[in-house]
């Protein structure tokens, strides 16, 4: 019985992502991180790389590899930034996925393969200014006229939303029907270079500041009719699908961030003397952080566990909405523990642990909060 | 091949209808009676042996079916689902704790005499490590072994014997030396009707059922063939057992964590207050909803751990300091969570979670051992800061 869910092959990708992610990323992210913007450059590299298309079929332009290759590119991000994770995850996890699910032959040649070669980038349009986890209240509209849809509405703390070439959008496009709130609503592929769609704003946020986060806008803007993408009306159970594989990997580079950050504390605390001897050796420091490795052993396994199941193609609702609540409860609490564990060094703006201590607090209101998950799991369990 | 082998096959999902069939009949229906009584009776034993649930873990050759750790996993399970947690903590012992010892280390004739016939329940055994002046500290044991003759003579006391009260045999941890280091302490099987041994049982808050055991040695004469391995040697056997003893509790405390929250659901969907069953309350929802999760996790950790030792049968895992530390983070994780779920659950219950009539009581004491027994959650720290390369060397 194997203990690892990783063969030699994903070692080898993991080395491969790891010496990408340590050359041309790792070192350039305090800059960026106090820029608050990077490159576009770096979803070329990776979709020059195969990284963006991992778990993708090759007949979509992918590399034909199972979930797992996609768990070692998110763990090796992960590791070394949240924000970046996040950004390619949007990319890789969110916006592409419903393409391969529901798009046409012609929408996956258009957006798709381009997507996964790191030429064209993209981002998920669900939330908007008035509307978050509700996400059948959505208000952005979009009417038929003719051969054309005409978009209007905005979209809110969207990741990649400045630069992106296209959104993978919820909008809609009827009246719900009586006691189905979650009927008329249809996804688009939104193409960004369409007279009528701007960027409002570029959001200042606390955390993850590399990422460009954008309040969008749609006026009047005119979609051929090839952007529907899948089926109208069906939008609403399109998203909630996009949503799983969203969650799960938010909660695998999640649980790598946890892990490292917590690294770096276990560290700080072997070397930094007070007293006269290593921090670390205080037993009120040890059990602590013995305390934080244990609670991400626990996630970890409970994460494993979804992407075993998300792998053998089961479609865990339940396993997922605990991984993604466990994970962002975690990340928070290890790295809160890591600022404490470093003292005044973990205040310091621009260092590892402080900037991603201010990045993970995004993961537990990101990609559906802590509050939806129990939600969701409250009805799973039948109670809610 | 990527991700996971599953840990229980086909002929595992039968052993648990089998074990819970059992305990659906043999366990679950005097379950209360017995805790009221404060007892359970011996024969149990004997019913667990002859239908083969003491026999998982060990070889053919001694009466077992195994090694099998993943029938011994679901065996711990479905046990638990009796909610007795002070019986099945006496049969743990016996079987994780007394007969696993005497398999690991014990010699033919050893094994003939005390091995074969613990599986097949006829006769129990427990293991005595901890004393009044020592318990996560195993070094300091002051019970003392005296070689005379071919006799050894024991002298000191026991206390928190598990199943020790009334037992046939005990394993007994003496000290056989002072000198510094680990090679002080030496395993002996003491015969439970030895002149000299006097044991007396303790009343605890918790697992009222248990014949949990203080033992007093007064010049105890043990022979030398019932030494258990090496003079010296039992710290190190100690140690070593630690690890399954500790996934067994892991393992257990999931399953009470998870009747735990069972019982709190069922509660709180049929008591009302202002004008609505409590569980339509969004608090108690959430409240649920995060248990539930951190039970998965913690079941997660577990298995994960129990996949080790399932290794270690083909050769495919070794016990080393990976399984050490994975073992040791689940009992920490798992021990603690159990007893907040069964506090949730006391919580849910209101008045109602004071009165005996109610299981959830009983959940609650019950596994407030967990953080204690086995290995203190400080100790657990301990283990784990040290693979990390902190605290203390």
């Amino acid at each position: 019985m194997d203990l690892s869910p990783f063969t030699e092959e994903h070692d080898l990708l993991r080395r491969a992502v790891a010496d990408w992610v340590d050359a041309e990323i790792a070192p350039h992210l305090a800059d960026w991180e106090a820029a608050g913007d990077f490159p576009d450059e770096v979803f070329h590299r990776a979709g020059e790389l195969g990284f963006l298309g991992l778990a993708f079929p090759e007949s979509a332009g992918g590399q034909g590899g199972d979930y797992w290759a996609q768990v070692v590119f998110l763990e090796e991000v992960g590791r070394v930034s949240q924000a970046m994770a996040m950004v390619l995850s949007v990319q890789t996890d969110m916006a592409t996925p419903p393409i391969l699910e529901f798009g046409t032959p012609e929408q996956v040649d258009r957006w798709l393969k381009p997507a996964l070669r790191g030429e064209l980038i993209g981002a998920i349009g669900i939330t908007e200014p008035d509307t978050g986890s509700d996400v059948a209240s959505i208000r952005t509209r979009a009417v038929r006229d003719g051969d054309e849809w005409v978009l209007n509405g905005s979209k809110m703390y969207i990741t990649n939303g400045a630069r992106a070439h296209f959104i993978t959008m919820v909008v809609r496009t009827g009246e719900a029907a009586e006691g189905d709130p979650w009927s008329g609503i249809s996804m688009f592929i939104v193409d960004t270079s369409l007279p009528g769609f701007g960027v409002s704003k570029r959001l200042e946020k606390s955390g993850m500041k590399l990422s460009d986060t954008a309040l969008l806008y749609m006026d009047d803007m005119r979609l051929p009719a090839d952007s529907l993408l899948g089926v109208e009306g069906e939008g609403f159970k399109q998203i909630m699908w996009e949503l799983q594989g969203e969650r799960l990997g938010v909660s695998v580079f999640g649980v790598a961030g946890a892990r490292a950050v917590l690294e770096e504390a276990v560290g700080y605390a072997r070397a930094r003397q007070a007293f006269g001897r290593p921090i670390g050796e205080f037993q009120a420091v040890s059990h602590r952080l013995a305390d934080m490795a244990t609670e991400i052993e626990a996630v970890q396994a409970l994460v494993y566990e979804c992407c075993d199941l998300w792998d053998r193609g089961v479609y865990a609702t339940e396993e997922v909405a605990m991984a993604k609540l466990a994970v962002g409860r975690l990340s928070n609490q290890v790295a809160d523990e890591a600022v404490q564990t470093l003292g005044g060094a973990g205040l310091v703006e621009g260092s590892y642990v402080s900037r991603e201590w201010l990045g993970m607090r995004i993961g537990r209101i990101g990609g559906g909060s802590d509050e939806v998950q129990r939600q969701i799991l409250a009805r799973i369990m039948g109670i809610g | 091949m990527s991700g996971f082998e599953p840990i229980f096959r086909e002929e595992h999902e039968a052993y648990r209808e089998a074990a819970r069939m059992f305990v659906a009949n043999e366990v679950t229906p005097h379950a209360e009676e017995w805790e009221q009584a404060r007892d359970f009776p011996r024969d149990l034993f004997e019913k667990v042996g002859s239908a083969g649930f003491f026999g998982a873990k060990f070889d053919e050759t001694w009466g077992g079916t195994g090694p099998d750790y993943a029938a011994e996993a679901v065996w711990i399970e479905e046990l638990s689902k009796g909610l007795t947690y002070g019986t099945a903590s006496d049969l743990g012992a016996h079987s994780q704790l007394a007969a696993l010892y005497i398999d690991r280390f014990g010699n033919q004739d050893q094994k003939i005499r005390y091995l074969r016939p613990s599986i097949e329940g006829n006769l129990l055994g427990a293991l005595a490590v901890t004393e009044p002046g020592a318990g996560s500290d195993v070094n300091a044991i002051q019970t003392r072994a005296r070689r005379d003759g071919d006799d050894w003579v024991l002298n000191g006391s026991k206390v928190f014997i598990t199943n020790g009260s009334w037992s046939d045999y005990l394993v007994v941890a003496a000290r056989t030396s002072d000198d510094p280091g680990h090679d002080n302490i030496t395993l002996f099987v003491v015969d439970g009707d030895s002149p000299g041994l006097e044991r007396r049982r303790m009343s605890l808050i918790a697992w009222h059922t248990s014949h949990t055991g203080e033992l007093f040695f007064t010049g105890v004469r043990v022979p030398d063939r019932n030494r258990l391995g090496g003079v010296g040697a039992g710290f190190r056997q100690i140690m070593a057992n630690f690890q399954w003893e500790r996934l067994t509790m892991s393992l257990g405390a999931v399953a009470l964590a998870e009747s735990a929250l069972e019982v709190a659901i069922s509660y709180a969907r049929e008591r009302n207050a202002f004008g609505r069953p409590i569980i339509r309350f969004q608090v108690w929802q959430h409240r649920f909803a995060d248990l539930a999760t951190r039970i998965r996790a913690g079941k997660a950790l577990t298995y994960r751990a129990l996949r080790g030792y399932v290794a270690t049968e083909t050769g495919h895992a070794v016990l080393g300091e990976d399984l050490v530390r994975l073992t040791s983070m689940a009992k920490l994780y798992t021990q603690r969570l159990a007893w907040q779920v069964a506090d949730e659950c006391v919580q849910v219950h209101g008045g109602a979670g004071a009165l005996v009539e109610y299981p959830a009581q009983r959940l609650w004491r019950d596994s407030r051992v967990g953080p204690i027994g086995g290995g203190t959650e400080d100790i657990m720290r301990n283990v784990i800061a040290a693979t990390m390369g902190l605290g203390r060397s």
